[in-house]
């Protein structure tokens, strides 16, 4: 908090906007993401489109492994079950408002199955469980072809809500924009409740959480539900705006990849994860950049492009988790104390 | 001599013996790793394919006799592994568990960029060091690569539980996995068990690579047959070196079976199937020591 500002209530403290000037900052980012969305061109508010998918996915991650403590390396098959149940429904005659929560119903109900053994497994093996959920959807993808289409991928159908079709970059930006705000806002107030209050006691030490009487039964189930609802929401609103799916979009690398947001972003923290989210589907964008440098020189660097990107992202993971575990929002965090005294900084 | 449907099943079982043999070689290396050091090692995989890679780079690439270049292979792999507790797990002591796994997934993603980056993703053949003509034995078909796995896997096993059992440096570990303050108190350096941890660790997977792509073929992806080692030490118990054998064992038989009898696609996932019906009866597997917490 800046200095000069006090609460004096609790209600005060535990409010969304700390200040009034935040709540301007935040209003005022709104406006200028509506603004930019209307004068960019495609490729633009496809990124920002993107970015927003998956902060939906990235909040979901985080509720369970940052905020509750829940390591998952398997949050791909939760999109996959989203994207594909979404995409099926529509496919025979569902309409889409209908379908998206329902998917994320669908994605809840499996987050209610992987998440049992939680009850009974910690850290490690519920690592393993949900590394092995995650494998075990991708072949369930590719084998069941009647319903998936197999390795083939299946087209889905553009979203459209009661007649009006968000099938281009800008329309689509303006169905993914508002749940997103509502995700955040959402997860944002879970957080200061008692739930969250619950799931924070229950990652710092759930036997003491226990003891204190929360039931670890309900909360790590809720946890589960609530992060796979997430990500089945995230996972449908991508195959409907790519309107392609198939098994290899929701392979282990995309799990790595959200949980390397929640990382980078920072772990429980509903800032991180859209730090997190921005910079993980910016930085590739950017790298796309990369081999047009080395064209001439390195041929082989082009060629072997993927490879470095990976390095590049394991690196990243490496880097943050040894060297600044709070992630971006540590940092922004940090840079905001320093510069709120500037020059009189100690 | 015998009929034909048990033909076929002995058959099945031989040559998952075969593949469960390597994959309890990899996962000794997992056991002792995890053993020594608590660390969940996500990259075996990767570290498995990157010794079979370097082997192939020391026998085609650079034309070193078959012996010298495995040796050389085992003291670069033995070497990597330092390597990758010095700069990245020994900052990590004392850190939460989610972190030291993200850290070896971290590195199992950098590793598989670094082995396509560096072999490409073309499938080569790893040069076969045994004949390929098969060996007839009383109506079943052995392979001599398969015959050479399931020996070789033998050999290492009984090397370690010599070591484990009679050197000091082998109690010394198993001291540390037991408990670290007990062990440093009564002068046994855990910073040296922890570094001798990852190069019997890399040495190991660096066997198991070769002897897996020496049955199989050389590409990245051999990688998520490595992944399959998971099963088979959560079957045998995270802590357990018997329990990886008997565990790497029965997941290649099993899932051989499963492949012959339902099909290649169920082959795939038999195995974590497993794992996940194990961790939901039986956690700690079937030799592996209960966690018991207290608070």
């Amino acid at each position: 908090m800046r200095s000069g500002d006090y609460n004096t209530t609790y209600k005060e403290e535990i409010s969304i906007f700390q200040t009034s000037f935040v709540k301007c900052c935040v209003g005022i980012f709104i406006v200028a993401l509506v603004g930019f969305v209307l004068v960019a061109d495609n490729y633009f508010v496809y990124i920002v489109n993107l970015c927003l998918i998956a902060t939906i996915g990235a909040l979901g991650l985080n509720i369970l492994t940052g905020l509750t403590g829940q390591i998952s390396i398997g949050h791909a098959a939760f999109l996959a079950i989203g994207a594909y149940a979404s995409a099926i429904l529509v496919k025979y005659g569902f309409p889409f408002f209908l379908a998206l929560p329902l998917s994320g119903l669908i994605a809840t109900v499996c987050g209610f199955v992987v998440g049992i053994p939680s009850l009974k497994l910690k850290g490690l093996y519920l690592a393993i469980t949900t590394f092995a959920f995650g494998f075990i959807v991708e072949h369930v993808a590719n084998m069941w072809v009647s319903l998936t289409n197999g390795a083939n991928g299946m087209m889905v159908l553009p979203a459209s809500i009661f007649g009006i079709c968000f099938d281009t970059d800008h329309t689509f930006f303006f169905l993914v924009f508002p749940i997103t705000v509502l995700a955040v806002i959402y997860a944002r107030n879970l957080v200061r409740s008692k739930l969250g209050r619950a799931w924070i006691a229950i990652r710092d030490r759930d036997l003491a959480a226990e003891t204190m009487g929360i039931d670890l039964c309900r909360y790590k189930l809720s946890a589960f539900a609530l992060s796979s609802f997430y990500a089945g929401i995230a996972g449908a609103l991508y195959a409907h705006y790519m309107q392609f799916i198939g098994p290899t979009h929701f392979e282990l690398y995309l799990s790595v990849q959200y949980l390397a947001m929640i990382i980078i972003g920072g772990l429980g923290s509903i800032l991180g994860s859209i730090f997190g989210a921005v910079f993980m589907t910016i930085l590739p964008e950017l790298l796309k950049y990369l081999p047009d440098l080395f064209r001439e020189s390195y041929p082989v660097i082009v060629q072997r492009f993927a490879d470095i990107n990976l390095m590049l992202y394991g690196t990243i993971i490496m880097f943050f988790v040894i060297i600044e575990p709070k992630g971006l929002y540590g940092i922004w965090n940090n840079t905001k104390v320093y510069w709120r005294m500037w020059p009189y900084t100690h | 001599m015998f009929s034909d449907t048990l033909t076929n099943l002995f058959q099945l079982t031989l040559s998952g013996l075969a593949v469960g043999s390597i994959y309890a070689v990899v996962a000794l290396g997992f056991v002792i790793l995890y053993k020594a050091t608590d660390i969940f090692n996500f990259a075996q995989g990767e570290l498995m394919t990157l010794g079979a890679f370097i082997g192939y780079f020391f026998i085609v690439q650079l034309h070193i006799p078959i012996f010298w270049a495995f040796l050389l292979t085992f003291v670069t792999t033995a070497l990597i592994g330092l390597v990758i507790e010095e700069l990245f797990f020994r900052p990590m002591v004392g850190e939460p568990i989610f972190s030291v796994i993200m850290v070896t997934v971290g590195l199992s993603i950098f590793l598989k960029g670094f082995i396509g980056f560096s072999w490409g993703s073309m499938i080569k053949k790893f040069p076969s060091f045994v004949s390929e003509e098969p060996i007839h034995f009383s109506g079943l078909v052995v392979s001599p690569g398969h015959l050479v796995t399931i020996i070789a896997a033998g050999i290492l096993i009984l090397i370690f539980a010599i070591f484990f059992k009679f050197s000091s440096m082998g109690i010394g570990m198993r001291a540390v996995a037991n408990d670290q303050d007990a062990s440093m108190l009564v002068g046994i350096s855990v910073r040296k068990i922890f570094g001798l941890s990852w190069i019997i660790s890399g040495i190991v997977a660096a066997i198991g690579g070769i002897l897996l792509s020496n049955i199989t073929y050389l590409h990245p992806s051999l990688s998520s047959v490595g992944i399959k080692v998971f099963p088979a030490v959560v079957l045998g118990g995270l802590d357990s070196i018997a329990g990886a054998i008997v565990g790497g064992l029965i997941i290649g038989v099993v899932e051989n079976i499963a492949g012959g009898y339902l099909g290649g696609d169920v082959k795939e996932i038999t195995s974590f199937v497993i794992l996940i019906a194990i961790l939901m009866i039986k956690p700690y597997g079937l030799f592996g020591k209960e966690e018991i917490e207290r608070v």
